[in-house]
């Protein structure tokens, strides 16, 4: 119910949301949770396993039962926690894990099933019938389990990815990071105070405590205030830290626009990742909840949370209250909870050497050991030293003493330590290099530790930074010592919870040690205590505190298990942010693409180049038409295609023929000047690596081409080759393939169309086969090589590439009128397979020089790269794949690539297959199907007749194995 | 006689800006790489009247700009070295291998955060200074050329993805308000 006079929440304004549509009514500021606590609403969720009705437990984004799906049209985020989730006008949320209703959840079954479901349940089941596994267990298990689900649409949201730079990164803003805040941020480095609630305050909005003479909250907005006006200091709210990773670096996850109303187009989140120098920790610490049977019901939450309800939304859990703990801590709620006019039922402390006071009905000594009221809490029974007694209360407020959030301070693999006088697990030093903790965190639980500690911290982070600073004033505050008993788990026969959201109870623990499973890792992995989203931030601790017990061994000696980013749930869309649809790869554009785009060529996409497949032309309604016409266009007049995808990488200095001897396995340092030479390039173990032509521009230069997907690859190795294998050689490289717009010119009238474009003329004599040289049109300055890849007559003219877009229009208006016109990629797959020429289909990085008959190219004469493995026993002989033509001589004329090849006769199965198919096309110019492919010593088996057999398509094809150059095995064409 | 047209590598797409941030494209007439053979580093600033720029440096001299662009590499801008320093160091054109763009304003830090993973605040990244990092998925070349200004560069072919990442950039932190 809803209190008057307490609470930041702003009561002007009224916010509608709805839950499993039903209606409800909050206030600005309000969360999901405190919304419906103040409308009574106290069932929020069932559990995971037996479906039981819960309510919430915790205020914080550790909330382990009340999870909420949160729908905004095709988008829905599952597992919200509803403590987290802040109400906005219109908001829809539906519970998880019920069916038909959260009010009637039919599997709640499940929980009188209990004793067939305890740990570890489904390795000792679900075996027989053997068939009924993937007939009805599995579907019904994938039914069944899973927290939330999404929509089956795709998600429309946008995400961000961000990278932020500071010198001191503070993680949380509760006092103690406000205070480093302020110390850092007046000494002028730059700060980054981050902190996963909406505004800064930490525990200060939500107890009563007065910092500065002040209400803590208050104390807080103004140090806020005086952060704000600092411009070298940036405040990131709802903003987690959720991971810490080397040198400095951590991710943090910011919920954008998750509070705000339909219709804001700011993304649902930016996934940050922040470099700082150094860091302070001041995340706070999480209260434990006390293991008692029955300690679940909807009604019963921690202490802090009920104080936070109370405080800082203005809103009771209950009407009759009963606070329930082991520390003095637990005090103040039914002091803040009387003090604000509401009935507190009962105090109890379980330790019987305290002496607390209040106008309320006192227990010492005594636990709460069960409770009634299955869809929410109507009684609890407190066990004295007389016996025990029921008490009527609809909310149970239950401390069993903090824990230091560490976390962070464990993601480099380290672990806590131990101290015995809080019952608790603080940071070791050094964990982190360059990270400092203060405040709860560290295990000092009051105000003025915590405001003392940040400062601290600060002063010696300033210190590291060089920076000089005096301590700043510390404002008053609270500093009340802990006092504390451990009380993990209260005694007694039913189940009591340990992990809420897993349904892990004490009893699996034991079970778990029972079963052998002794250490905490197997325990962990064995109960799936601390594998749900919360991440046992509410478990972890009391668990191993009770196997510690059972398996006779101490808390430290238990230890814990590792802690792993991320901190709280990160959606893979956030780090995935950008990276969806267009934003997956950079589009890389030839200078011609609008004119093909308007041409209507379809485009593929090749290394992240666009290239067109064909040109249709009107008439043509399928694919194969215009890849004959363009194939027969290129054989008979002259075709234009843009190849400027290549890589081309200028070499230059003293030494570039010598470094071009070295990495290519022929010779270019005998190459002349005006002349192309074909080059392969071997990687170090001796499979070939790539191929292209190289042009010797000038003594001490040359131009080196790559295949298009290549280009990179070789890049980065022609600079680890100089850098690291010939820094002896001077000799400098760089990519030119921008640089330069590339068009193959091929066919018999291409010679004719260049002689008219060119100022230059283009004959024999000046032009010979394999020659290069400068040329121009007008003004444009370009470049001229003689070289095929068609096995026509034909050419490669190159210009800058803001001249690209213009040549393209000047060539296919040229070439249309001697009757050729464009081809695109099939057209000029099927001219170079006629001819014989691989591709990295061929080269594809398991073969040799040999296997594509390449062997003599590599040169006796000199070293290369790859010339000593390419010697190696087993990758020459007859035993090798070798590159081979095949052509379709049966009644079945496809061939496909990927199929493998069999002996005629031979039995179609693994073992027999000789090899496979790479290339394939349809050859207009031979009026058959022709392959290229490898064939078990190949090249001695010309002639033979192979079973081609496509195992996915289900092709059969007999064929005959011939040498790879079908069409003008002389190559007189080309040299013409 | 055929005159060949020339276009800019993010013809038709910019200008474009939101609040606190405008995208313009620059258009580098004249781009030469310079990389000095061994030992002739010296040799080559003689020829050229200019220092060499450290690693991460550039250097303006009326006009003349010249900036570090990777290991034992420079990009003259504005002005052909080539006669100068012809035998001494290696030369290409690399006019029209670049889709220069320039992003002003406010925010363009802001804007930049969310594609450029090094640090670009205005302590550590001053004006002048030059760095070889990422814009998103895409190689870059960046300098400070202002209070509030970067010059980006990166592939030609890639100046649509540019402009569009920079625009979605741009369009997400606008609509944070």
């Amino acid at each position: 119910m809803r209190v008057d006079h307490k609470g930041l929440i702003d009561r002007t304004q009224r916010v509608n949301f709805t839950l499993d549509g039903n209606r409800y009514q909050g206030f600005a500021g309000d969360t999901v949770a405190s919304a419906l606590l103040a409308n009574d609403q106290r069932l929020m969720g069932r559990s995971f396993k037996y479906h039981r009705p819960r309510g919430v437990l915790t205020a914080g984004s550790e909330e382990p039962n009340a999870l909420i799906s949160v729908y905004r049209g095709s988008d829905v985020e599952p597992n919200v926690r509803a403590t987290v989730q802040e109400i906005y006008e219109g908001l829809v949320v539906r519970s998880q894990n019920a069916w038909p209703s959260l009010g009637f959840d039919a599997l709640a079954v499940n929980d009188f099933a209990a004793p067939f479901l305890s740990a570890g349940f489904y390795y000792k089941t679900f075996m027989w019938p053997r068939a009924f596994w993937e007939k009805l267990y599995e579907p019904v298990i994938r039914r069944a389990a899973g927290l939330g689900g999404l929509s089956g649409t795709s998600n429309d949201a946008e995400y961000e990815k961000a990278y932020a730079f500071c010198d001191v990164l503070i993680i949380g803003a509760g006092p103690a990071g406000l205070m480093a805040a302020l110390q850092a941020g007046r000494a002028g480095v730059d700060v980054i105070l981050a902190d996963e609630d909406r505004q800064a305050g930490g525990r200060l909005l939500s107890e009563t405590y007065e910092v500065d003479a002040r209400a803590g909250h208050e104390w807080a907005a103004g140090a806020v205030a005086e952060l704000e006006s600092m411009d070298n200091v940036r405040i990131m709210s709802r903003t987690t830290v959720t991971g810490v990773y080397d040198q400095g670096t951590y991710g943090a996850l910011e919920r954008v626009n998750g509070h705000l109303p339909k219709g804001s187009k700011a993304p649902r989140a930016c996934f940050w990742r922040i470099v700082a120098k150094r860091s302070i920790l001041t995340a706070g610490a999480l209260e434990r909840p006390v293991a008692f049977q029955n300690n679940d019901r909807p009604g019963i939450m921690t202490a802090s949370a009920v104080r936070a309800y109370l405080n800082r939304w203005g809103v009771a859990p209950g009407r009759d209250v009963v606070v329930f703990g082991n520390n003095d801590d637990a005090h103040r709620t039914a002091h803040d909870l009387q003090n604000a006019g509401v009935h507190v039922a009962a105090l109890i402390d379980s330790r019987w050497d305290v002496t607390p006071t209040g106008d309320f009905p006192i227990f010492t000594g005594a636990q709460v050991c069960g409770s009634a009221g299955r869809k929410g809490l109507e009684a609890v029974t407190v066990r004295t030293q007389s016996g025990t007694e029921k008490i009527a209360t609809d909310c149970l407020a239950m401390s069993g003493g903090w824990n230091p959030s560490v976390h962070m301070t464990c993601h480099m693999n380290g672990r806590p330590e131990w101290r015995a006088d809080i019952a608790s697990f603080v940071p070791r030093e050094g964990m982190i290099p360059g990270m400092l903790t203060a405040g709860a965190c560290n295990g000092t639980f009051s105000t003025h530790g915590a405001l003392r500690e940040g400062q601290a911290a600060a002063l010696e982070t300033l210190k590291a930074l060089g920076k000089r600073a005096t301590a700043c004033d510390l404002p008053a505050a609270e500093d009340a010592p802990t006092r504390m008993t451990p009380l993990w788990a209260v005694g007694g026969t039913g189940r009591a919870w340990l992990d809420f959201q897993n349904d892990v109870t004490v009893k699996d623990v034991k079970q778990a040690a029972q079963e052998n499973f002794r250490s905490v890792e197997h325990m962990k992995r064995y109960t799936t205590q601390g594998m749900a989203t919360d991440q046992g931030k509410n478990s972890n601790v009391a668990a191993l505190a009770i196997l510690a017990d059972v398996t006779g061994r101490g808390i430290p000696e238990t230890g814990t298990t590792t802690f792993r980013p991320p901190y709280t749930p990160v959606p893979i869309a956030a780090m995935g942010a950008g990276a969806e649809g267009k934003g997956f790869a950079p589009e890389r554009m030839i200078t011609s693409h609008k004119r093909t785009v308007v041409l209507g060529a379809p485009m593929i996409e090749a290394g992240m180049w666009y290239r067109p497949s064909y040109f249709p032309i009107e008439g043509e309604t399928h694919w194969r038409q215009s890849c004959d016409r363009e194939v027969n266009m290129v054989r008979e007049s002259v075709g234009i295609c843009d190849v400027s995808t290549l890589g081309k990488i200028d070499v230059q200095g003293p030494d570039a023929a010598a470094f071009l001897d070295f990495v290519y396995t022929n010779t270019f340092s005998t190459l002349k000047p005006g002349r192309v030479r074909y080059g392969l390039m071997l990687r170090e173990d001796g499979t070939v690596m790539d191929d292209g032509t190289t042009a010797r521009l000038s003594d001490m230069h040359y131009l080196m081409t790559t295949t298009t997907a290549a280009a990179g690859n070789v890049m980065r190795h022609l600079e680890y080759v100089h850098q690291c294998l010939r820094p002896d050689l001077d000799v400098s490289m760089i990519s030119v393939t921008e640089q330069w717009a590339q068009f193959a010119v091929a066919g018999p009238k291409s010679r004719e169309l260049l002689d008219g474009l060119l100022d230059q003329t283009v004959d024999d004599e000046s032009f010979p086969f394999m020659a290069c040289g400068d040329v121009s049109i007008g003004d444009v300055k370009g470049r001229l090589f003689r070289i095929s890849f068609s096995g026509e007559h034909a050419y490669e003219i190159a210009v800058p590439a803001r001249y690209g877009a213009a040549l393209f229009d000047v060539l296919n208006e040229q070439a249309t009128a001697l009757g050729g016109g464009l081809y695109g990629m099939e057209a000029l797959n099927v001219l170079r397979i006629e001819k014989g020429f691989i591709t990295h289909a061929e080269i594809h990085g398991r073969v040799t020089a040999f296997d594509i008959g390449m062997e003599r190219m590599v040169s006796a004469k000199k070293d290369c790269i790859g010339q000593t493995m390419a010697a190696r026993p087993g990758v020459n002989g007859p035993e090798r794949e070798q590159l081979v033509g095949l052509k379709p001589v049966g009644a079945v004329k496809q061939l496909t690539a990927g199929a493998h090849l069999f002996e005629a006769e031979a039995e179609v199965n693994r073992i027999n297959s000789q090899g496979y198919v790479t290339s394939v096309g349809f050859s207009p110019t031979e009026q058959s199907f022709l392959g290229l492919g490898f064939l078990k010593n190949g090249r001695a088996r010309h002639g033979e007749k192979v079973k081609l057999v496509d195992h996915m398509r289900g092709i059969e094809t007999l064929c005959e194995v011939c040498g790879p150059v079908f069409h003008d095995p002389e190559g007189g064409k080309t040299r013409g | 006689m055929v005159e060949l047209i020339a276009t800019t590598p993010a013809e038709g797409l910019l200008p474009t800006s939101r609040s606190g941030v405008t995208l313009n494209e620059i258009v580098l007439e004249q781009v030469i790489s310079i990389a000095p053979f061994a030992a002739q580093a010296e040799g080559v600033e003689a020829a050229l009247g200019i220092k060499l720029p450290k690693v991460g440096g550039s250097v303006a001299k009326a006009g003349k700009e010249l900036v570090w662009f990777s290991q034992g590499q420079f990009l003259a801008i504005g002005f052909d070295p080539t006669d100068a320093v012809m035998g001494k160091a290696a030369i290409t054109n690399q006019s029209d291998a670049w889709c220069a763009l320039e992003i002003k304003g406010s925010k363009s830090e802001a804007v930049l955060a969310r594609l450029v993973p090094v640090d670009l605040r205005a302590s550590t990244f001053k004006q002048g200074n030059v760095l070889r990092s990422k814009l998103g998925h895409m190689p870059l070349h960046i300098t400070r050329v202002g209070k509030d200004a970067f010059r980006l560069m990166s592939f030609r072919s890639m100046a649509g993805t540019m402009v569009h990442e920079i625009s979605r950039a741009m369009d997400l932190l606008d609509a944070r308000g």
